[in-house]
């Protein structure tokens, strides 16, 4: 496969409010190849929103940006005010979290979903409009026709993320970045719309780039995943590896916070727990964490070493990584 | 109402529910007006009730006074002498027919008064109006764009230093400058003396000189309303300028301003159809307000210019105790602050699709 996207040490900042900056990502890097959709899981404020809006430009005024992102040989970190107009939308788009404010509440459905493609693709309004159709049909939308001259707020909130997407794939990008596109919606809803992204993907080649908090929709879309704690990746590897076999203590507690009926990844002291698992301690913020690995201080398996320096990501299988100067055997849960 | 896409059916059904839906929007809000109209006739008649003070008192001289026939005559002939509810029906049947009772002051009807005096007041309030919804917009909507930048810092200066500003002092500053040291402007009025007036058709003294084709009139009138229009443009520009903003800066900030910018639009496109519009409706709540308050005149200004608009023709009924004036105005100023508020209502519903289903 080819790569697609390709990210180098990213690290991003923001102005803080008494002055000077916050670091927000330190040092991530992570790439996507063509057709395949690749997962970022964390918890909120662990930097991977940050990172979505780092990669189309998006970031508050006055955020510092660092490292490169190449999307076909084009470095997306380096380009400047109208240079993104050619990037945004037609390369690269993006779908938000959550629909009803991602859509314009006073312009109609067919308005939001042809402005980009006529700018983009240089179409007519009626082949625009013949087009956005069609899209509304692909992400099964019924009664395109009529969906076109109706306003968001006369949908329910999948329609609305189904009328995102078709916004998101007007001008047929390389990359869709979706950022938490399914959290707003009900379980059934969600469903649906992983199983859309997964058919275009199938269909037209798409390559989505996938953040969520929620490791269950991690397992049932996408084939690689990057786990983020406090701005940094603590473990890459393909996703059913990842939630089979977790290489990383942070890993291994989400998955054991998370309620299940009566199996686990197969932890001997797990396996049969109702009860819910909690890691202990606050998450940590790439403002507040130490010099050394972020987890450490919720950390079952934290050695003195770990404090010292922020542990570098250590590849522990063929195109897997894990951000683990210990590496522990996670099957054994110390007192 | 419709909350979920419509299902089945023809496109024209569509639009005959719109137009049903428009429909009703629109006779409910007119049924809100007259029924609030009807509230402040009730009000303005018993408030007058309650001041304290005598109209007797206060139109007859002090002979006059001593002489208890000549009260009671008065009284009489005003229909002061009545039980309140025959009062306030004979009121407002009068005032149903258009008949808002005879001005104690002048001597002519309250509703010939009133037909004198609002144009005038019309006519500096109309270009000061659309001057500072222009002015306001654009402003507002650079501060924003330029949210804590110097821009920003000068604009929120700027108008604060308008909004402190009290008008008879600015007021007197142009004419100060304009009038006496550059000799640019008139001191006041609406025509300079020597001019004859054009013939009479809306009031307005630069609409109806234009109509007659008189040109040197119009220019004469319109040196006239320069300066309170300037005055009266600078205050209300200060207000809408500081809504305009912070509501423009709210939908900066909205998630789909964002996805339009992650669409790739470019900036000055994203301004124009997507702020503006959804920046636009606290702006048009605002605007309603500042314009009812410019009609219903503004004392001070038209004091100093000289200006014979609504504000004198109230400040000299209420120093008066001119009852049926007093009511008449206060029934002009409940009818424009209704009227606006009508207007405002029909335009969010033209602007705001949600407003139009719901």
């Amino acid at each position: 496969m080819t790569r697609l996207l390709d990210v180098q040490d990213l690290a991003v900042a923001l102005p803080a409010a008494g002055g000077g900056t916050v670091p927000v990502i330190h040092h991530a890097s992570l790439h996507v190849d063509e057709g395949e959709i690749v997962g970022i899981a964390g918890e909120s404020g662990s930097g991977k929103s940050m990172t979505a809006q780092a990669l189309l430009g998006l970031l508050p005024d006055g955020a510092q940006v660092r490292g490169t992102a190449r999307l076909d040989g084009t470095d997306l970190l380096a380009l400047r005010g109208a240079q993104w107009n050619t990037v945004r939308g037609k390369q690269v788009a993006m779908v938000f979290q959550d629909a009803t404010s991602a859509l314009h509440p006073m312009l109609t459905i067919g308005r939001q979903l042809t402005e980009h493609m006529r700018l983009h693709l240089g179409l007519d309004k009626r082949a625009a409009n013949r087009r956005a159709a069609e899209l509304l049909d692909r992400v099964r939308i019924p009664e395109p026709e009529r969906t076109l001259k109706a306003y968001s707020h006369q949908f329910s909130g999948g329609m609305r993320q189904r009328v995102a997407i078709a916004a998101a794939l007007a001008c047929n990008p390389r990359l869709l970045i979706a950022d938490e596109p399914t959290t707003a919606l009900d379980v059934t809803v969600q469903a649906g719309i992983l199983e859309l992204l997964d058919e275009l993907r199938r269909d037209m080649g798409l390559s989505v780039l996938f953040i969520t908090h929620d490791l269950g929709v991690l397992a049932a879309l996408t084939s690689r995943s990057y786990v983020f704690y406090a701005g940094r990746v603590m473990e890459q590897a393909p996703t059913t590896d990842l939630l089979l076999d977790p290489r990383h203590p942070y890993t291994a507690a989400l998955l054991r916070a998370r309620p299940h009926a009566d199996d686990s990844w197969g932890a001997a002291g797990t396996r049969g727990t109702h009860a819910l698992t909690t890691i202990p301690g606050t998450p940590a913020t790439p403002a507040t964490a130490g010099p050394g690995c972020p987890f450490a201080p919720r950390c079952a398996f934290r050695e003195d070493r770990c404090t010292d320096a922020p542990p570098p990501l250590l590849t522990v299988a063929p195109g897997r990584g894990a951000a683990c100067v210990v590496q522990p055997d996670l099957h054994e849960v110390p007192a | 109402m419709t909350t979920t896409p419509p299902s089945g059916g023809a496109p024209a059904r569509d639009r005959w529910r719109g137009v049903t839906h428009a429909a009703r929007y629109i006779s409910r809000r007119i049924a809100i007006t007259l029924t609030l109209l009807l509230g402040v006739t009730v009000m303005t008649f018993l408030i007058v009730q309650a001041v304290p003070g005598d109209a007797a008192s206060a139109n007859l001289s002090e002979t006059a006074l001593n002489d208890p026939e000549v009260v009671a005559a008065y009284r009489a002939k005003w229909g002061l002498d009545q039980p309140l509810p025959v009062q306030y029906w004979v009121y407002l049947t009068n005032v149903l027919q258009g008949d808002l009772g005879i001005s104690q002051q002048t001597g002519r009807s309250v509703l010939g008064d009133l037909l004198t005096y609002v144009p005038a007041t019309l006519e500096i309030a109309l270009p000061s109006m659309l001057l500072a919804v222009v002015i306001g917009t654009a402003v507002g909507l650079y501060a924003a764009v330029h949210h804590d930048r110097t821009g920003d810092q000068v604009v929120r200066v700027g108008t604060l230093v308008g909004l402190s500003t009290p008008s008879f002092w600015l007021s007197l500053v142009v004419l100060y400058v304009f009038f006496y040291l550059l000799g640019v402007s008139p001191s006041g009025g609406r025509l300079s003396t020597w001019i004859v007036p054009p013939e009479r058709v809306t009031g307005m003294t630069t609409v109806d000189a234009a109509l007659a084709g008189r040109w040197d009139v119009w220019w004469d009138a319109v040196q006239h309303l320069a300066l309170p229009v300037l005055v009266l443009t600078t205050l209300t520009v200060a207000v809408l300028t500081r809504f305009v903003r912070s509501a423009m800066l709210e939908v900066l900030d909205a998630d789909y301003i964002r996805a339009a910018r992650a669409k790739g639009l470019p900036e000055r496109t994203i301004l124009r159809r997507h702020v503006l519009r959804a920046g636009l409706v606290p702006v048009i709540t605002v605007s309603g307000l500042a314009f009812a308050s410019l009609l219903s005149g503004t004392v001070l200004v038209e004091q100093i210019f000289g200006w014979p608009g609504v504000g004198q023709y109230a400040y000299r009924a209420a120093s008066g105790l001119d009852m049926p004036a007093i009511m008449g105005v206060s029934l002009f100023v409940a009818l424009v602050y209704t009227a606006v508020n009508l207007g405002v209502d029909l335009l969010y519903g033209v602007i705001d699709p949600r407003i139009r289903v719901s």
